[in-house]
Parts: C-alpha cells; structure tokens; sequence
C-alpha cells in the first residue's frame, strides 16, 4: 500500500475506478446498425440511433452474451432479470434526450479481479456491478467556426461499465487493475481493449484520508484514454488533494478533467450542468430475463483465464510466478509460449519467447500477432539449440536473421554454415594451431597461470568462426594444455 | 354526392368482390368526401393521388381473385403513424415538413391486406388531448351539432380527425391510438366504434410515441363487425417492438356469433360518479337490460382503486412522454430555431415547436421524475398503476368483460372547459384505468342525449381477449340499433 508523506503525516489514497468497455459485435446495443471504427461519419446509423419519431430499440442478444461472458469472466453474480432505464440529458450527440442504461437492476452484480502486484503477491479489487449501456454520439467542434458537427457512428454502440470497489490505494495498483482487467476482456473476446480507439475508457474516483480513517471527499476524473495517464492522473489528483487539506483545506466533490500536456487534473468548466438525470424505467423494453441454464452454458464455454492459466503455467512447466504473469497477459503470448514448449525444455522455451523474441518485437513494435517468426519457427530453432545442431550463441544470430528474412533456422544455420562444429578432428588441428601460435603464452599456463585457460577458449572460438562445440572444445584443449 | 360513402368495410368488401364497383370507384367517391370535409379540418394531409394508385392495384388484385382482408377500402391515418414519403406531424409544429423514410409497422400491414390511404388525420398535438383543440394547425370540428344549437363542438382526442372523418363519411374507417381514451372517447363523442387492443396486440413501431407504455394503435369504424375486420389486419407481433406480444391473432370476425348467452358482465359500482349526467346513467343501465336480454348475466362489481387511476396516469403520461420528446431539439430533424448557444437553439426551438399543453405535460413529466420527487410522484403512480391492474384481475375472477359509459359526457363545444385542465383530464375518467391495467376496450354508440349528441357504451375485456368484447360489443350495437347521423355529412346523406 502506498503512502503520501505530507508534511503533517501520512496520506492514503482510496481509488475506484469506473471503465467504460465497448463490447465487440458487430452490430449496435439496440439498433442493427454496424459498428466499425474509422467508417465517415453518419455512415453507421440507423433511424433508431438518431432517435427518429416512433423508433423503438430491440436488443441485441450478442451484446448480452458479451456482457455475461465478461460477468462470468470477473468471477461475478449474473443477474437473471435486469432492467434498461433512460438516462436524461440533452446535447447535440445524445439523439434521443436520453441514454439507455442500466440504474438500479445491472445484469451483473458483484465480482472481484485478482491483481498481480509487483513483489509477486496478489490482491482482491472487488468489482461492484457491470452494467449495459448505450454510447453516444461525437460531437466535432473543429469543422466550421460556429457550429457544431455531430458524428452518430458510435451512438448507440454498446457499452459495459464496470465499476470497481474503492479498493485500490495507489497509482501503480489502479494500473494493474486496468492491465488485468483489459488481459481479462481481450481472453473473453468482449472488448478489444484498445485505448486509442476509445473502446476502453477511464473514469477515476480519487480521495484521501488518514490511514484507517473513514473515506474522504471524492473527485471524479473523467474518460482518462490510456493507463499511463490514469496513474499519473491519480498521482497528480492525490497529491493536489493532500496538499489542499494539509493547507487547511476541504476537498469539494467534483467532476475534472486531466490534462495530458500538463499532466494535471482541472474542475470541468460547465458546472451549470449540474445534472438531474431523472432515470425511469425504459418503457420501450421489457426486463430483460435470462435462462440460468442459458448462462451456465456460457460459463462451461468461457475460455481459460489468466489467472486459471498462470496457476496451470507455473505447475505444469514450473515457472516463476513472475514468468509466468508476463506470459499470461495476452492470450497470443500464451499461446505462442506453450506451442514452442511443447515436448520441449519449457523454462528453455520461456526464455527464449521472453527475452529474444519480446526483445525483437519491442524493437520492431510489433505485437505478437505481427511477429515474423512463428511459433513453430522458434521451437525448431530451439530443438536445433537442445540437439546441439547449433551453439546457443549462435543461435541469437540465427534468430536475428529469422526475424530479419522470415527463413526458416534449419535453412539459415546452412545458408551461413552456422552448425557446431563437433567433429574432434576439426577442433583439434584448430586447437593445435592455436598452441602453436602462442607458444609463450603456453609455457605461461603451464607454469601456473591456469586463468590463460579462457584465453585459449576464446582464440579457439575465434578460428572456428564461434561454431566449436563448446563443452568438446573445453575438453579437448585441456587434454592438449595437459601436454 | 355517393351511396358508396356509406359503406361499411364489410359492405365495401362484399361490394368489390361482387365487382358492383372497383376500389378506384369506391376511392374516387371518398377522395371526393374528403376534400368536402374540409371545414372540419379533419385532415393534416390528403393523398388523393396515392389513394387512386393504390386503389388501382387493388383493383387489379380483386380482378385475379386475390383480394385481402382490406382490400379497397380508403382509410385516414392519424398523424401519428409515420407514413413513408407522407408529411407526418403527429400534429404538432416541430415535427414541420418531417417525411419519414419508413412506413409504421400498423400501415404497412393495412397497404399489405390491400387498404387504401386517403390522408393523415388531424389531431391533439402529440396526442395529448381529449378534444382536438390543441392541434397546430387550428382544431377539428365534430360533424355532430347540438339539437337546435350551431355551434361548433370538439370530436374528442386525441384521435379527433379519425373520428371525425369516419363520422362524417370522408373515410370508410381510420387508424387511432388511445393512451388514455384516445380512440374510445372521441368515437363516444363522433357516434362511431372506437377499439383499443391490449397493449401489445399492435406494433408501436413507427408511432409517434406519446407514452410509451400506454399507446395501443386501434381501429376506428362505423361498425363493431369493421373494428373485428381492421383489426385483424393491424394486429400481431413485430419483432421491432420489444413490448408487441408474440401471441397468435384470431380471427375477430369470426368471434362475432351473436351469442353471449352465460357470460357474465361485470359493472363496476365505482364508475357510478357523482353528478355524472343521468341520461348516460341510464344509458348505462339499458345496456346492462341489453346484455341480459342476450342472455347474459350481469354482476356488480368493484374496482376500488378506480379514483387513483387518473391522477397515476397524469403522472406515469407525462413522466414518460416529457423523455420521449425530448428527441424534438431542432437538431436532426424537423424544426429549428436558431440560437446563440447550443441551450438557446433547444429553447428556441421547443418553445416554438410545442404548444401550450405539450409544454404544461412536458413540465409535469420533468418534475414528477426530478430528484427528491421520483418517490412521492413517479414511484407512488406506478404502484397504484399495478393496484389498478389487480383490480381488474380480481373483478375478471367474477365476470366475463367488463361494461361502463365511454365518457362521463357527450361532445361539448369548442372552447368550453379549456381553461380548466382538471376538468377537460376528466373526459378520461372511463377510459384510462383500462390503459394503465394495458387491457382491451370498445366503445360503442348506444344512443343520444336529450340533446341529440350520440354517446357511446364501453366494454372492457381481459387481455387478449378482443374476441369475447368484440362479441359482446355488437350484441350492443344490434340492440342500440343506432342510426342517427351526424348533421354534417362530407359523402353526402
């Protein structure tokens, strides 16, 4: 649990967090209409999303689906009957004067997500509720001097908010709870996480108090777009609440805003707009009910989670916890690893995935779908390391050339006559050849001097282009040092 | 002027099958009458155009054989129904110009069994209304006159232009909608038969929503025998309607046996009000000697919780139509009044767009959902509303359907109550509990007060049984035997 040190004493920091997950489907929460990113605007909607006269919605039961398999995903209540209220307001990209959302009957009730803290320990957050709802539309503000643009695309796209427990104390836990939860929903395939494209947006709940204390004053940040700004966002709210108080100061609730730029957290400006949202009951959709044995069959289908698959990784291919995590958080990256592990040495496989194909990847910016080495590739570039086709030096240079060409290793290690050398006979004239040449140092060594040992090795090494067998070039220099 | 106005549906439809005319005759003699009725300023739109293509393609199919359920016969549509192409306005001046791009899921099945359309029907702005005073574009006029009295009198609302055109002969029949009466009282106060299904039976689909979860679409007829016809043809479930029941739709009209011998006819003691005029007192009690001549076997019964029912509905109406107009900001479509800021353009725009009623129900709304009311208003309303409901459940224990007076009062004449909100939300004392219980109702012409106005008898039914009031409905009407026409005649006398 982190800390702030004030100059009054010590601070903690009470953070809940209130995600807005677009749901992956091809079609809006409640009107058919398509979803996809990028499309010119007011191309993706339907009289129903512009809320013309007499348009009613019908939900989608994919969304549904989604909503549930990502309930079941953070070890949530489904619940069987929920209920979809309107959420008044007017703007310019809300059509109809209302949201439909989801007040006081969610579908999803309380749940928790498992964190995996830096010292290797976990912790509980617990989830409050998931709710459905329906996303508005985009106002343009910079296409004309005067007006207004507004985009409907993404009005009536479906939404999951979940919403967190004030449980989390600190910057770096908020972080890891967004990473979990993001790994959580790209395994369900709900929600493809993407923060750019605004399907995963932030709002962060932020207060202080004296440790054991009960829960100060509230801020609300609102629709913060990447995890770095989240935390600085928290670090920066935290701090300027703490510092308020510590001047004798009260913390007002409000709602602000972070500025990236500044890395600061400011009061939204329109404060007129204090609103009263009059949520009611939708009255154009009945209560939506839900089949137990309909949701019990999602639960048999879900996938297995990153939690339930790290425990399997450090059992079954006995990782670190700490490997394991790293391995786990994508489901391609797992995937990947337990094909190139598979019938060979895991903690082997493990770390070339991790520290050479990771390091490619990072320098390339690819992500594991991109990579140009396939698993399959990288397991026969290991099996040629097991078998001693080729030295695990070498080896590195064989995989920066697969990364480069796409060929395969077997082809390289011939192409650039990369294969050990383990015929004795070859090492051995090298060997002679070496003495030969250093004859002084030679003597040397056998007076005494045995860490000239290395020497010998590396000019060996050198004559051989690095291809020598290592352990038979040891044992065959020491029979010849011996005399 | 033509005979052929004064046909029913089914007397149209024995009439074009046994070729004595052709839909485009029979469309020609209404488009005629339409344009005739103009005084009543019964109809937003005429169509006489696509009232003659779509006759002639009726025709056509008459000629092979295939006529269907409606095939020819020239409706009105209420200006609540967008219709695709068609100026829809639901009456109001914020929805100027709006030509939606789709057809409601009710019209598109009356074109789909072959009707005709002939125009939008005038209406209460939004719906809200019970006497048509509140349209934008200048009231309709009953065609009804007092005996000895020639001043213009209110059809009732808000379906007022449906009924006013069926009355007067301009459409063979009409699509309304009833909320809280709005088909039923004005066809009291027209002399027509006015049906509200079960909430659920039609497809709002299409329809300007007024209240969501009280709007019911329904036929408005010259005969019980027409509503069974119209309404089977606008019936059924429409998977665009999340609250349209997937339940089969009988034949109506094949529920019309004449027989209601044992069935039991329930009659609610509460809706014996005071100061309730005694000519439709006894009305009422003529149609109960009806029923029992036939048979039937009426039984006292009691709906307690009747006097809360319309305070609830002028809570739960305007709470949802004040969110369901709040689509109406000047924004995507219809009016736009421009303004300084974005705020300004909404307010500009609404308070030159919406009349003086919408605006009094847009405000109720908007409090009773408000933070720190929402218990004391809306709450408090819905609960009483599901009291309501187990009222009839309880009272449909002991009794078949239900029969009471439509309205507590005939027309009355443009102008009079209009200063009194309280007393013009009384016209729906009848009609609006049966709204919020979402059950079927009728109103039937039954006779004429001492003033020469007709007024109409209801018969309520359990849900989805529009069969058993359909049925009990025409034993009234044969008994009423009800001739009367109203003094002004678009189609000719």
């Amino acid at each position: 649990m982190a800390v702030i040190r004030g100059s009054s004493g010590d601070w903690e920091v009470v953070i809940g967090l209130e995600v807005h997950a677009q749901v992956i489907s091809k079609a809006k929460l409640f009107s058919g209409a398509a979803t996809d990113f990028g499309a010119e605007p007011n191309t993706q909607v339907s009289p129903i999303d512009a809320a013309f006269p007499g348009m009613l919605p019908v939900i989608n039961r994919y969304c549904v689906e989604q909503a549930v398999k990502t309930g079941l995903g953070i070890n949530a209540e489904i619940n069987l009957v929920s209920v979809f209220d309107r959420k008044n307001y007017f703007y310019a990209d809300l059509p109809a004067g209302y949201q439909i959302s989801q007040y006081t009957r969610p579908i999803v009730g309380k749940g928790k997500i498992r964190l995996d803290l830096a010292d290797g320990s976990t912790r509980d957050i617990g989830i409050t509720r998931l709710h459905l709802e329906q996303d508005a539309g985009k106002s343009l503000h910079d296409q004309h001097a005067t007006l207004t643009y507004v985009d409907l695309n993404r009005a009536g796209v479906a939404l999951m908010e979940i919403v967190s427990e004030p449980d989390l104390r600190s910057a770096e836990e908020a972080g890891a709870y967004l990473r979990k939860l993001r790994s959580i929903l790209r395994y369900l395939g709900t929600c493809d996480g993407n923060m750019e494209e605004g399907s995963l947006r932030c709002d962060c709940n932020v207060s202080v108090r004296r440790p054991g204390a009960p829960l100060g004053t509230r801020c609300e940040i609102k629709n913060v777009n990447s995890i770095r700004y989240v935390m600085q966002a928290i670090e920066h709210e935290a701090r300027r609440q703490v510092e308020l108080l510590e001047e004798g100061g009260a913390v007002e609730q409000e709602t602000r805003l972070f500025d990236a730029g500044k890395g600061i957290t400011r009061p939204m400006r329109s404060k007129e707009h204090a609103h009263d949202y009059r949520y009611f009951p939708d009255p154009d959709l009945l209560p939506l009910r839900l089949d137990a044995n309909w949701v019990e069959a999602l639960k048999r289908s879900l996938p297995e989670l990153p939690d339930a698959k790290k425990a399997r990784f450090i059992e079954q291919y006995r990782l670190s916890p700490d490997d394991a995590g790293v391995l786990v958080a994508e489901q391609a990256s797992a995937d990947y690893f337990e094909a190139v592990a598979r019938g060979r040495d895991a903690k082997l496989a493990a770390n070339w995935v991790m520290v050479e194909l990771y390091g490619a990847l990072n320098r390339l910016g690819l992500g594991i779908e991109g990579s140009p080495v396939s698993a399959a590739g990288l397991g026969e570039l290991v099996d040629l390391v097991i078998d001693g086709t080729v030295s695990g030096r070498l080896a590195k240079e064989v995989f920066a050339a697969m990364i480069e060409t796409g060929k395969g290793a077997a082809f390289l290690v011939e192409e650039r006559g990369l294969k050990q050398v383990t015929d004795s006979g070859a090492i051995e004239s090298a060997i002679a050849a070496v003495l030969a040449a250093q004859g002084d140092k030679v003597a040397e060594y056998r007076a005494g001097k045995e860490k000239l040992f290395g020497f010998f090795v590396g000019q060996v090494m050198k004559a051989t282009q690095g291809k020598a067998n290592p352990a038979l070039l040891n044992e065959l220099l020491r029979k010849k040092l011996a005399g | 002027m033509s005979a052929l106005t004064q046909l029913t549906i089914a007397e149209a439809r024995a009439g074009l099958r046994g070729r004595q005319f052709s839909a485009r005759e029979l469309a020609e003699a209404h488009i005629a009458a339409v344009a005739a009725a103009r005084p009543l300023n019964a109809f937003l739109a005429e169509t006489p155009e696509r009232a003659l293509a779509m006759a002639d393609a009726a025709d056509q199919r008459l000629q092979r054989g295939e006529a269907r359920a409606m095939e020819g016969i020239p409706l009105a549509i209420k200006d609540l129904f967008c219709t695709e192409g068609v100026l829809t306005t639901a009456g109001s001046r914020i929805l100027d110009g709006f030509k939606p791009p789709y057809e409601s899921t009710v019209t598109a099945k009356l074109w789909a069994a072959g009707a005709v359309m002939l125009g939008k029907a005038n209406m209460d702005e939004f719906a809200m209304g019970s006497s048509n005073v509140t349209c934008a574009h200048g009231a309709v006029e009953n065609p009804w006159r007092r005996r000895g009295d020639n001043r213009p009198l209110v059809p009732g609302g808000s379906s007022g232009g449906s009924a006013a055109a069926v009355a007067a002969r301009a459409a063979i029949a009409a699509t309304g909608t009833d909320t809280g009466g709005s088909i039923r009282q004005p066809a009291s106060f027209c002399g027509i038969v006015g049906m509200k299904p079960t909430y659920g039976r039609c497809s709002r689909w299409g329809i300007v929503a007024f209240a969501s979860s009280l709007d019911q679409a329904g036929p408005m007829t010259r005969s019980v025998r027409d509503a069974a016809i119209m309404l089977g043809a606008m019936a059924g479930h429409d998977p665009k309607d999340s609250t349209s029941a997937p339940v089969p739709v009988p034949d109506f009209e094949a529920a019309l046996t004449g027989d209601i011998r044992g069935l039991k006819i329930g009659v609610p003691h509460e809706y014996r009000l005071d100061g309730m005029p005694a000519e439709i007192e006894a009305l009422w009690q003529r149609g109960i000697d009806w029923v029992k001549a036939a048979g039937a076997e009426p039984v006292e019964i009691s709906l307690p919780m009747t006097k809360y029912a319309l305070p609830a509905y002028y809570i739960i109406a305007p709470a949802e139509a004040s969110s369901n107009l709040a689509r109406y900001d000047g924004v995507r479509f219809g009016l736009r009044v421009p303004g300084g800021s974005l705020d300004e353009m909404y307010e500009n725009t609404r308070a030159a767009g919406f009349g003086a009623e919408v605006r009094r129900r847009v405000l109720i709304g908007t409090y009773v959902l408000s933070a720190g009311y929402y218990d004391a208003y809306y709450l408090k309303a819905q609960q009483v509303r599901t009291l309501v409901a187990r009222d009839f459940g309880a009272a449909f224990q002991r009794c078949d359907v239900l029969l009471t007076p439509t309205a507590p009062s005939a027309a009355f004449a443009i102008g009079e109550k209009q200063d009194d909100p309280i007393a013009m939300y009384l016209n729906d004392v009848f009609t609006v509990p049966v709204n919020l219980a979402g059950l079927p109702g009728i109103s039937v012409p039954a006779g004429l007060a001492a003033d020469g106005l007709p007024l109409g008898l209801q018969v309520i039914g359990r849900a989805f049984d529009e069969a058993t009031v359909l049925r009990v409905a025409e034993i009234i009407e044969t008994a009423a035997g009800f001739t009367a026409k109203p003094a002004f005649l678009a189609g000719g006398g």
